[in-house]
């Protein structure tokens, strides 16, 4: 094969590639980060708050969302719950089990954020005359999603990435359209490279919103400056 | 005003606070003074329940409270009415100067933001810090936080505040910036009740002093009398030991 073979191969699949990173692997992305986001804050605050019942639960819901690998949860989902009558669409069952996933381990990280606000600012709050929920919500949260967003951007990059799992249950992500790319061509060093390259761009997206982010919320703190 | 009977606490086998009992009137100024670890700073928290008390009851604004079991309803009024300044500020990292001394009153009071913005700014020139609305901590000097601090405190019109060290982490200068505004304070009037080891505020500003020890009040009186002529030879070497 020439080289200007391969040039326009390059050219031609980079479209047929990023096209569905637009459609899918971001659009995943996004649904999954926001639900998991929301469920880690929920279940943070459950534990932080020491809510009796729904503490446990949390604990079991991390445990088992943690402890299983990701590809076994997509799998369970969509190959094994038609078993029992539940029918889930690639694209929702996707949503469904990053989601979950993700928020186990954001969880944590939102925990750890909780418990690093000093003390003092809860009291502090109580002595102003304010409930818990208020101190929680403008007081703790707000400094905690501050601590929390580094971390938090590092599983969203990963997320990212590992989007391209949910080839295995037919969604026609970028890497599944990478393969099938493949299939038709034989270049997979080409391909496999590409698709990675347009990860990577991606991630240095994410990455650059990271920082500015980081910036925008460090006003409060010593690195914002005024 | 403020009546404490009995007020007992452990923390685990240590008894931190062994039957504790206190009288405060509107306008007095106290300074609890006492070695560390005689119990000053726990009951300071425990008369606004940051510290679960283990006996005692409580009179506030003719009101009687049992300690050990009062209802979070009762602790959030009391708190209401009252204010806390901390011996590290503890001002709300997240929040402006401004934003520190209308929190309370917005939140917690519900009062309209323009009006709550009016009275923060008056308790922020108050002390001294008309030029600095919309610095966070982060920007201040330990002393500009703690005059935050009780332009946070003073903004709610507490009928009392109560002050735990309140210079304790300051050095000399701003010590005397945060001592001019409480001294300022309670020459308006305010009731306060101050955990401190300076003895210069006890003996020139408050009214009243409690001298603390193991968990007991081993000496209370005004505190022209306190400093003239103590009675209890504890108190006596304590003093001895700031007049040499």
């Amino acid at each position: 094969m020439t080289d200007g073979r391969l040039w326009s191969l390059f050219i031609d699949s980079f479209w047929k590639i990023l096209l569905p990173g637009l459609t899918m692997t971001i659009p995943l992305t996004v649904i999954a980060f926001s639900i998991a986001l929301i469920i880690a804050v929920a279940v943070a605050l459950v534990q932080f708050a020491n809510v009796k019942i729904l503490k446990q639960l949390a604990r079991f819901y991390i445990w088992v969302f943690r402890g299983t690998p990701l590809l076994v949860q997509l799998f369970v989902v969509f190959y094994g719950l038609p078993n029992i009558g539940i029918l889930i669409e690639p694209f929702p069952a996707a949503v469904l089990v990053f989601a979950l996933n993700e928020g186990a381990y954001c969880a944590e990280t939102i925990r750890a954020a909780l418990e690093a606000v000093p003390v003092g600012q809860l009291e502090a709050g109580y002595c102003a005359g304010m409930t818990y929920l208020q101190i929680i919500r403008r007081i703790i949260l707000p400094q905690a999603m501050r601590t929390a967003f580094p971390p938090l951007s590092n599983s969203l990059i990963a997320m990212v990435k590992d989007t391209s799992l949910a080839a295995n249950i037919t969604v026609t992500e970028m890497f599944m359209v990478t393969q099938r790319i493949v299939a038709r061509t034989y270049e997979p060093l080409l391909l496999y490279i590409e698709v990675g390259l347009i990860y990577l761009l991606f991630s240095t997206v994410l990455t650059g919103l990271q920082r500015a982010g980081e910036k925008r919320l460090n006003t409060h703190t010593k690195k914002g400056g005024n | 005003m403020l009546e404490i009977h009995g007020i007992k606490k452990a923390f685990g086998s240590l008894q931190v606070l062994k039957g504790i009992d206190l009288h405060v009137n509107q306008g007095d100024v106290v300074a609890i003074l006492g070695p560390s670890g005689s119990g000053k700073t726990t009951l300071l928290r425990c008369l606004n329940f940051l510290e679960s008390s283990d006996a005692g009851t409580m009179v506030f604004d003719g009101e009687t409270f049992q300690m050990n079991s009062i209802s979070k309803r009762d602790i959030r009024a009391i708190r209401k009415k009252t204010a806390f300044v901390f011996q590290n500020y503890n001002l709300f990292l997240n929040k402006t100067a401004i934003q520190n001394v209308m929190e309370g009153l917005v939140i917690a009071r519900k009062m309209p933001k323009e009006q709550a913005r009016d009275i923060a700014r008056k308790a922020l020139d108050k002390v001294g810090l008309s030029d600095r609305y919309d610095y966070y901590p982060y920007q201040l000097s330990g002393g500009q936080q703690q005059r935050v601090a009780i332009a946070r405190a003073m903004a709610t019109e507490p009928e009392i505040i109560y002050f735990d060290e309140p210079t304790s982490a300051l050095d000399p200068e701003l010590t005397g910036e945060v001592l001019s505004v409480m001294r300022q304070l309670a020459d308006e009037g305010m009731t306060m009740l101050v955990v401190t080891h300076e003895m210069s505020f006890a003996c020139n500003v408050s009214s009243h002093v409690i001298f603390m020890e193991d968990g007991v009040i081993a000496e209370q009186n005004s505190a022209e009398a306190f400093f003239n002529a103590p009675k209890e030879e504890r108190t006596k070497a304590f003093l001895a030991n700031f007049n040499q």
